[in-house]
Order: C-alpha cells, then structure tokens, then sequence
C-alpha cells in the first residue's frame, strides 16, 4: 500500500484499487439502472450515441452580424451541427453601440446586437430547422430569446415547433461571468418570465441553461459545481410553481452547462451521479409524472480553467480529453474549448481543430457504438455513488443557510468560491497542484505564438451606423407604444415577455428595452465580501 | 494613515465581467499585509479615479481579461492627472498580451502583470516600487 492520500478536488480519497466491496460500502448499484430508464445515471436515452452522436457546437460571435454569419456558415460547412452565439459586452448588459459605456467594447468578445435587424443578418441562410441555436446571453436573456423568435417567426418558421437553447441563467451570473443588470430578485423573476412565455407559446425551446460551467471557473470543486447548479434550477421550478404550473410543463425544457476540467474519473462519476441525483429531485420533490422532466440534458466540454497561456498547442490536446471525458459522460451537446482561447477569440483555423477533435471520436474511437462504456468499473461506479453523497450534502448545507437566492444575494456563494480559487492559485504556484506547462514541464520559448483575433473600431463605427439606419426607418410611435407596454407590464409584475416580443418587432433597441426595465426594477448591486 | 500599510484600489474596468484573478490577487496581497480596496465590476475610467482619490491610495491595480484594457488606460490616463493621481503607481494585470505592453507604458502603466504571474512577483514589486517611492 502507497503511503500517502490522494484526495480529489472533491475531498474524496481516491484509492489504490477498487474491488466490488467498495462498490457495495458506496451503496451499491441500486441507482445505476439502464439508459433511458430511470434515475437515468447511465444516460438519458437509450440508444444514446448509437442513434445520434452529441451536438458539435462551437461559440461563435464576432465583431457584427456579418462577419458572425460568414463563421457561422463556415462551420456548418465542416460538418457543425449546432451553432452556439457569443455575444459582445454591450449586447450582454444591455446597452447600445452608441452608449458611451461601450465604447472600445463593441463586437469585441461576439457579436453586437441592437436591434432584430442584427438577428436576421446573423442567421440569414441558416436552416433553423436542422441547425439548433444556443444563445449565450444572460442578463438581456429576454430580449434575445424574444429577437430569435421574432425572426423565427418572421422568416415563416413555426415557433411553437421552433428548438434552441439561450443560456439564460442569472444566478450564476451574481457569481461568474458577471453580466447582470437588475437586482437579484427580478432578475429572477425575467428568467421566470421567459420560461413560462416558452412553456405557452414555444414549448420546443429551452429557454434556460443552467450553468455550473462558470461557477466551477470561479473556484468552485465537481461537486459543488453540479449541487450549486441544482439549487439554482430549483430556484427557477420553484417560481414556476409559485405561477401555478406544473413541473411537467417547464422542466423537460430547463438544461445544462457544465465544466469539465480536472480528473476524467471524477468528472464522469460527477456526471453519472448528478443525472441520478437530478432525476430523483424532479421525482420525488417535485413530483413529476413525465420522465423527460427528469432528463439531465447538458453541454459540456468547456474548460477554459484548465486552459494554459504557457504553451498554448497543448491545450489542443487537452481539449480532445475534454470531449474524451464528455463522451464518456453522456453529453448531449459539446462545445469545445479552442486552443487559442485563453488569448483571443479562436481563429477559423483553431475552431476546425476542435471539430476535427470531436470528429475523430465519433467516426475513428468508436465513442458512439456503445453506451455508458464505464459502467460497472468498481472504480467508476463507486465514485459515482461517493460524489452524488458528496453533491446531496452540499446541496443540504445550502438549504441550512438559508437557500441559494439568500446565498448568492449576500455574496456568501461568491465569496467561498473565490476563497477556493486562491488556494487553488497557491497550490498551481507552489507546484503542489501539477499543471503541465505551466508549474512543470515548462520551457522558455516565447509562448505568444498565437495569432490574435484583429480588432478594428471601425467595427463599431459601422454597427452605429447601421443602428441608426434602422431607427430612421422604424415606426417611432410603434417603439415608443410597445416600450410604455413593457414598462407598464413590468411594473404591474405581470409576464414582460408578450411586451418585449412587440417590442423588439418594432425595432426598438436592446439598450431601450433594458433601460424600461431599469426604471422599474433599478440596478444590481454588487456585494463585496471577502 | 498607516505608514507600513500599502494601500491599494483593485478596480474592475469596464463591462468584462471576469472577476476570479481579480478577487484571487486581491487575496493574495490583503494576506501580504496590503490594505485593499476592491472596486467592483463594471466602473468606468472616472469611478476608477474617484474611488483612487477617495480612498488615498498607493496603488491603483486594473484587472482586464476581455481585451478593452487599450481604450480603457487611454481614457484613465488624464483622470489621474485630474485627480492629482498621477505619482501612483499605476499597474494592470490579466489577459494582456505582449503586444500591446508598449502602447500601455506609453500611457504611463508602471508595471504588467499578464495571466499566470506569481503573487510574489506582483508584491514584491510593490513593495520595492513604495519603499522608492516612500
């Protein structure tokens, strides 16, 4: 017997040898079951890849509609099957080209998006039947789920048959990523409005992401990646059950992002365990009847963390373990880091890498002929059982402080998170936490080989000009008529969603639709704890 | 105010909302003995000067990971000589590649600090830099 401990980022010891006595001390395989059954640990469907591979979806966005268009086509034509939209910070928090916050910010880090003309640029030519489109956007969610299916309709598609996804998760946002704008409990209340908009009018559309994606980048361990997560969707069910609905007509839409760096065993128990985990809250608390509302769906192969800027072509490889380990996890959907991006937004030639990368697993490594490969590995299946405890038990510590919404509106979340970040940080520098490149293995090449994505402000200068086209053309007393109904909506606290759909209709801007709902529900403000 | 106690202004500039390095190097120098004031997300060259003036700093670190740090110091650059903030050192750390290292000392920047640089070598060069200064 080795010495020393192993203890995985999850505070589990990992053992020299795992024989079926562990498996059965863990709790044995009464939660393991069979694909497509429940509590679905093995996978949500059946045949899983067998039937059809993982959607292969890169984040995508640049500059303007055009240029994002041209990408857009560009992977499709390599074999993409999903397009997942990057949006610029403007667009993200709810401001305008031409407001002088966004200044040197426009079309930098994705698309700039004023108005639904930007919308029907970006997806002209693009089949929205075949292709499914994720919106990355959280703090202006409404906005751009109301735009996508405003263009939807207004190219004659079905919206009530209309698929796609927007990210769509603010509480998260209060601890990652940082792109709120209101206050934490009507920010709340916007997702809620999306989701029951969509339940009634566009039940194929997922209006939510739930993201544990970015609480793990901000420190967060697998666990508490995937329970945090948890208590943030229960969050939103519960506020649809406060409007009267019922679990079965929201939860089979509510989806996942999840982080997938680290420990590959680890990370594919975290998945195992929280498919199960989740099928049994929607079960047993919830108590809904159609299985698909207790359908773990999830993106995953993300993993900017893991990432390194020292020697940036190994991130390549890291990036074929990451879809490695997102296979092997059940993922419905990969969108795969590209090497390049822990400098700049990936190049054509880094993104057709990463497509290459998830290509050669579904048509070289036999990654879709067989389902949950793993399974019955004593290893695998009693760190599955070990991790969804551990992911029970913070989800119970979360609810003895008084419950995420509290949590994360204090900075509690935030603060933990962040605490574990440094120690992490500590650990990297030290070299008691081995990352290849970076803390071993170093050399002192000069590491910026990578070419950066140009930058050009005459970019924004366009995109304000085509702005301003636009509102020279719109019905002004149709913008000014639609933008009082989503005031008027927000303040009576009824669905803004129907309002907002007209608004945008009517060509009225991102920025005035935000600032409406400003003047109801004011700004967020940041709590700073340490 | 404390002599021996090096005040910083951590300030988040502009819409990028990527805080994890941020609040971890604000960590790392409050343990080295640092006062630190971190400012937030989202705050405009303006704030970012104002909060420096208010609260009698030593140090005004940004923290810039989505690639505006460029206009963002372009603009702050003449708020520290209206503040009067212009004798502080003035240092940015993030995604900040090394092509634009230049442009940034041109502004007056003393010191980059870009992804993946030790804790130390950020305080230690502090330290120095306000023992020279002091």
């Amino acid at each position: 017997m080795t010495e020393y401990k192993i203890i995985n980022e999850s505070g589990i010891e990992v053992k020299e040898l795992y024989t079926q006595a562990d498996v059965d001390s863990s709790g044995g395989v009464d939660m393991v079951g069979l694909p497509g059954e429940y509590p679905f640990t093995r996978g949500i469907h059946k045949e899983m890849y067998r039937k059809r591979p993982w959607t292969m979806r890169q984040y995508t966005g640049f500059a303007n509609a055009k240029d994002t268009n041209e990408r857009f086509h560009y992977l499709i034509e390599n074999g993409q099957t999903g397009l997942n939209v990057a949006f610029d910070l403007p667009t993200q928090t709810g401001l305008d080209t031409d407001d002088p916050m966004a200044t040197g910010e426009v079309g930098r880090v994705g698309m700039a998006v004023d108005t639904l003309r930007d919308f029907e640029i970006a997806f002209d030519g693009i089949d929205l039947e075949k292709i499914t489109v994720s919106l990355t956007i959280n703090g202006s969610a409404a906005i751009l789920i109301a735009m996508y299916l405003a263009m939807a309709e207004k190219r004659g598609y079905d919206v009530a048959k209309l698929r796609g996804t927007a990210q769509n998760d603010i509480l998260k946002e209060f601890i990652g990523r940082g792109t709120w704008i209101f206050p934490v409990e009507p920010s709340i209340k916007l997702v809620g409005d999306t989701i029951e908009y969509c339940a009634r009018h566009a039940p194929k559309y997922s209006p939510v992401s739930v993201c544990g994606y970015h609480i793990r980048e901000s420190g967060a361990t697998p666990e508490q990646e995937m329970a945090y997560a948890f208590c943030i969707a229960k969050a939103y069910a519960d506020d649809m059950l406060k409007r009267g609905l019922h679990i079965d007509e929201f939860a089979g839409r509510l989806s996942y992002n999840f982080n997938i760096f680290g420990n590959l065993f680890e990370q594919v128990a975290k998945f195992r365990a929280g498919r199960s985990l989740w099928a049994k809250i929607i079960k047993e608390e919830y108590g809904a009847q159609n299985p698909k509302s207790m359908w773990l769906r999830m993106i995953a192969a993300g993993g900017g963390g893991g990432l390194t800027i020292e020697q940036p072509e190994n991130n390549i490889v890291r990036g074929a373990y990451y879809a490695l380990i997102s296979a092997l996890s059940g993922a419905q959907t990969m969108a795969l880091c590209c090497y390049d991006e822990a400098y700049t937004i990936p190049s054509e030639y880094a993104q057709r890498i990463s497509l290459r990368t998830m290509q050669m697993l579904t048509q070289e490594m036999g990654m879709c002929e067989t389902v949950d490969p793993l399974a019955g590995s004593y290893y695998v299946e009693t760190m599955t059982n070990e991790m969804r405890k551990k992911m029970e038990d913070t989800m119970a510590e979360v609810e003895a402080e008084g419950g995420i919404v509290k949590m994360v509106s204090e900075g509690i979340i935030q603060s933990k998170v962040s605490a574990q970040a440094y120690d992490m940080q500590k650990n990297i520098q030290s070299g008691a936490f081995p990352k290849v490149g970076v803390n071993c293995y170093q050399t002192d090449e000069d590491e910026n080989e990578v070419e950066f994505h140009p930058y050009d402000t005459r970019d924004a200068d366009q995109q304000i000009e085509n702005l301003n086209a636009v509102k020279a053309e719109r019905d002004q007393a149709e913008v000014d008529r639609t933008l009082a109904q989503v005031k008027a909506d927000a303040l009576a606290d009824r669905n803004v969603m129907p309002a907002i759909v007209e608004a945008v209709k009517a060509y009225a801007t991102v920025g005035e639709i935000t600032n409406k709902l400003v003047e109801v529900y004011g700004y967020y403000q940041e709590p700073i704890r340490f | 105010m404390n002599e021996n106690k090096i005040r910083v202004l951590m300030g988040k500039p502009g819409l990028d909302g990527h805080d994890h390095g941020a609040k971890v190097v604000v960590r790392a120098m409050m343990d080295a003995g640092f006062e630190v004031i971190y400012t937030g997300l989202r705050k405009t060259p303006r704030q970012i000067a104002e909060a420096a003036s208010n609260e009698n700093v030593d140090v005004i670190g940004l923290s810039s990971m989505a690639g505006s740090h460029i206009p963002f110091c372009e603009k702050l650059k003449p708020l520290l000589r209206e503040y009067d903030l212009e004798d502080k050192l003035w240092i940015i750390g993030g995604n900040v590649p090394t092509k634009d290292h230049a442009e940034l000392k041109d502004f007056g920047l003393d010191a980059i600090f870009p992804t993946g640089t030790h804790f130390n070598d950020i305080i230690d060069y502090i330290k120095s830099r306000y023992r020279q200064l002091a």
